[in-house]
């Protein structure tokens, strides 16, 4: 497989723009994360100077849960519009006339839902850990926020629970025949790899670099393992008229028995 | 893995001594710079820290990753250069194996874009591949077709039970125009599909600007070839020229400005450039539609429906225009429901009706459907029109014209005849001698229409739709 550095590009170029010019999308993606930047705020400021310890590193992780939840949700929405949006507006198949790969479309797409959403997750992260620096009563407060673990946590978790939360909503994208069936779907399959995260908050596995780093390889490992899934899931004919490719002579994406069609069940 | 541009230059290039990829163009410095600062940041940060140290792991392997990416797994050997369509080298940087040489990278590449004279700009002659120049001409091949711009040979594409079409035959001639027609529901969309490698057929093969329709050579085949849906598909938030731009990049295309101020010079769209498509009417949206299938200078388009919903004169800026690609050797497929446009436009048309009715000239057509006649009117009915007829050279048999005869008593004849040209004087002396008075006399002329209706009137698969 081949990608093709200049298809990718104008695909992402036309995502950006279509994403900046769509107000509601725009308004979605700045709500959100005030939204989960509010929560954190009132709990660091209202611990006193002589909180318990336990207490600053419960209030430190369930932070930084809260933060890692925003790159699991911002992108949801947006990846699950991905394929199923373009088949309501007509324009996937202007798209799939062109020489464009299917990879390219689906990483493309997958790009421009990434960088929007880990560039607000890590703004997040600086905010808070800038406003405990700066204002919490009890300097352990913001010690624990800024511990070696949470930053690589943060600084790796992000794009890839992103990752994880885009290729699921594009994979669910690309079987939906309802972009708000997709939405739902996409951001409720998104969320599992957060447990791991409230195993953590929740005292049930132990907070360490090497804890965060095995968590970051699987999840890396899963995104790849899943951009393949998706790839192998976008059928042009099924996406045009709705019956899975088949394996003529020539043309189509999937190897498929000859005369063999099958009605693949909308979700 | 490898990344690929067919344009512009690589950001890195691998190390000719050592391993990895160093930066070649700034995009790859600044890239390089952002990097180190990560690297230094991370240790200033994690102070005598493991974490310290694997983040700067973590940074020099992604920063490799993305430089091996960006240079499209180039290595110091293995450069080919293709004449691309728009006459310019491509430069691929894929090994120089001999199949990727073999190749038909030019075949039927059109001489032209489909722009203004004034502004065209030279293009590459159209050179037939090997694969083109040996692949057969099937039934419904065009008089001295040499290196067709496509051969569909026995073609099926079923949907499950369902036949969408069936067994279809033709072939297309560089530059020709070439309408598809038949009732909705016959399969001509999908048929349009299949060749732009949409969709897989069931059976049969098809050659497409000289290149197998195969899965493999999808990208290949859709690099050459331009499809414009009858529903233009416009992202409507953007503007005409970004959509335009989305479109140019996919194509790969060199010069994108250029080419699509080209293309909307074409289509009389240069004023609206920056409006938002969605703020264009179904007309206009229907020209962006064509600017942006004759963005890629494609050697075949694939026009479906081109005038629907276009004004009277719109719709003749569209003929126009396609008579312009005509001349400059751009293949044509067009399917259309108006028959008057298949008949003014297309050089031959196909009648699909799941099976191909018939292909051909609208001249061979009409000649393959009915009989040649002349068409009669004289002054006052002939007292003995048999003994008059009959016995003129050249008609085979006659019959009266109750639709040409009018109110005025005058009377109309439709003689069967095997040549017009030569059976007309006889016909003429022949009513002089019987003393009737000659108001005209002139060859019947059948409409597309009246062929399409023969053809689909006597289908049974229509009967059962």
């Amino acid at each position: 497989m081949r990608l093709n550095g200049g298809r990718l590009a104008a695909i992402v170029r036309k995502e950006f723009r279509v994403l900046l010019r769509n107000r509601f999308i725009i308004g979605t993606m700045s709500v959100l994360p005030v939204v989960f930047l509010l929560t954190p705020m009132i709990e660091i400021f209202r611990l006193g100077a002589d909180v318990p310890s336990s207490l600053v590193q419960r209030v430190a992780g369930s932070t930084f849960l809260l933060l890692l939840v925003v790159p699991v949700v911002v992108p949801a929405a947006i990846a699950a519009y991905s394929v199923v949006g373009e088949r309501e507006q007509g324009t996937l198949e202007p798209l799939l006339t062109t020489p464009l790969r299917r990879e390219e479309l689906l990483l493309g797409k997958a790009i421009a839902a990434i960088v929007p959403s880990v560039g607000i997750a890590y703004l997040l992260f600086a905010i808070v850990d800038g406003c405990a620096q700066l204002f919490a009563a009890d300097p352990a407060v913001a010690s624990a926020l800024v511990q070696s673990s949470q930053l690589v946590g943060e600084l790796l978790f992000a794009p890839l629970l992103a990752g994880w939360s885009i290729w699921v909503g594009i994979a669910v994208s690309a079987r939906a025949s309802d972009v708000r069936v997709a939405q739902q779907l996409g951001t409720l399959a998104s969320l599992p790899p957060l447990g791991v995260v409230a195993l953590i908050d929740l005292q049930v596995l132990t907070p360490s670099v090497t804890l965060a780093l095995a968590f970051a390889l699987a999840l890396l490992v899963a995104d790849v393992v899943m951009w393949r899934i998706v790839a192998a899931m976008f059928d042009r004919e099924r996406l045009l008229t709705g019956a899975r490719a088949q394996r003529g002579p020539g043309g189509g994406d999937r190897d498929v028995s000859p005369g063999v069609v099958r009605r693949i069940p909308r979700i | 893995m490898t990344m690929r541009r067919t344009t512009g230059a690589r950001w890195f290039v691998r190390r000719q001594m050592g391993f990895g990829f160093r930066p070649a163009t700034w995009q790859g410095w600044v890239l390089t710079l952002v990097a180190v600062g990560a690297a230094v940041a991370l240790v200033v940060v994690l102070r005598r820290s493991i974490a310290a140290l694997i983040g700067v792991v973590a940074i020099l392997v992604v920063y490799q990753g993305i430089a091996a990416l960006l240079a499209r797994g180039a290595g110091p050997a293995g450069r080919v250069v293709h004449p691309a369509v728009d006459g310019s080298a491509r430069v691929d940087t894929t090994p120089a194996t001999p199949a990727a040489l073999a190749t038909p990278q030019a075949f039927a590449a059109p001489p032209a874009l489909a722009i203004p004279r004034a502004s065209a700009t030279p293009l590459a002659a159209p050179t037939p591949g090997p694969v083109a120049a040996a692949a057969p001409a099937p039934d419904g091949a065009p008089p001295g077709l040499g290196a067709a711009a496509l051969v569909v040979d026995h073609l099926t594409k079923r949907f499950g039970e369902r036949t969408a079409f069936e067994d279809v035959s033709f072939s297309i001639a560089p530059g020709e125009v070439f309408g598809f027609l038949g009732p909705n529901g016959a399969g001509k969309t999908t048929t349009v599909r299949t060749l732009g490698t949409l969709i897989a057929p069931t059976s049969g093969t098809a050659v497409v600007a000289g290149i197998p329709l195969t899965a493999e050579n999808g990208t290949e085949i859709r690099q050459r070839i331009s499809i414009m849906p009858e529903n233009p598909g416009l992202y409507l938030r953007l503007t005409v020229i970004e959509n335009l731009e989305l479109f140019a990049g996919l194509y790969g295309l060199r010069h994108p400005g250029a080419r699509i101020d080209r293309a909307l010079e074409a289509v009389n769209l240069t004023e609206r450039g920056h409006d938002a498509c969605g703020s264009l009417s179904k007309g206009l949206r229907q020209r962006v539609g064509l600017a942006r299938a004759l963005l890629s200078d494609p050697a075949i388009m694939f026009l479906d429906e081109p005038t629907s919903g276009l004004d009277p004169v719109a719709a003749r800026e569209v003929h126009d225009l396609i008579n312009d690609l005509r001349q400059r050797g751009v293949t044509v497929f067009l399917t259309t429901h108006r028959l008057e446009e298949a008949e003014r436009l297309c050089d031959r048309v196909a009648i699909l009706n799941t099976r191909l009715r018939s292909v051909g000239s609208t001249d061979e057509l009409r000649e393959s459907l009915f009989s040649r006649s002349l068409v009669v009117e004289i002054a006052t009915p002939l007292e003995a029109p048999g003994d008059v007829f009959t016995r003129t050279a050249g008609v085979d048999s006659w019959r009266s014209d109750v639709a040409s005869g009018r109110a005025d008593a005058t009377a109309g004849y439709v003689l069967s005849v095997t040549d017009p040209r030569a059976a007309a004087p006889a016909v003429t002396r022949a009513l002089v001698a019987a003393g009737a008075d000659v108001l005209s006399i002139a060859e019947s002329r059948h409409s597309l229409e009246d062929v399409y209706l023969e053809l689909i009137d006597e289908d049974p698969e229509a009967a059962r739709r």
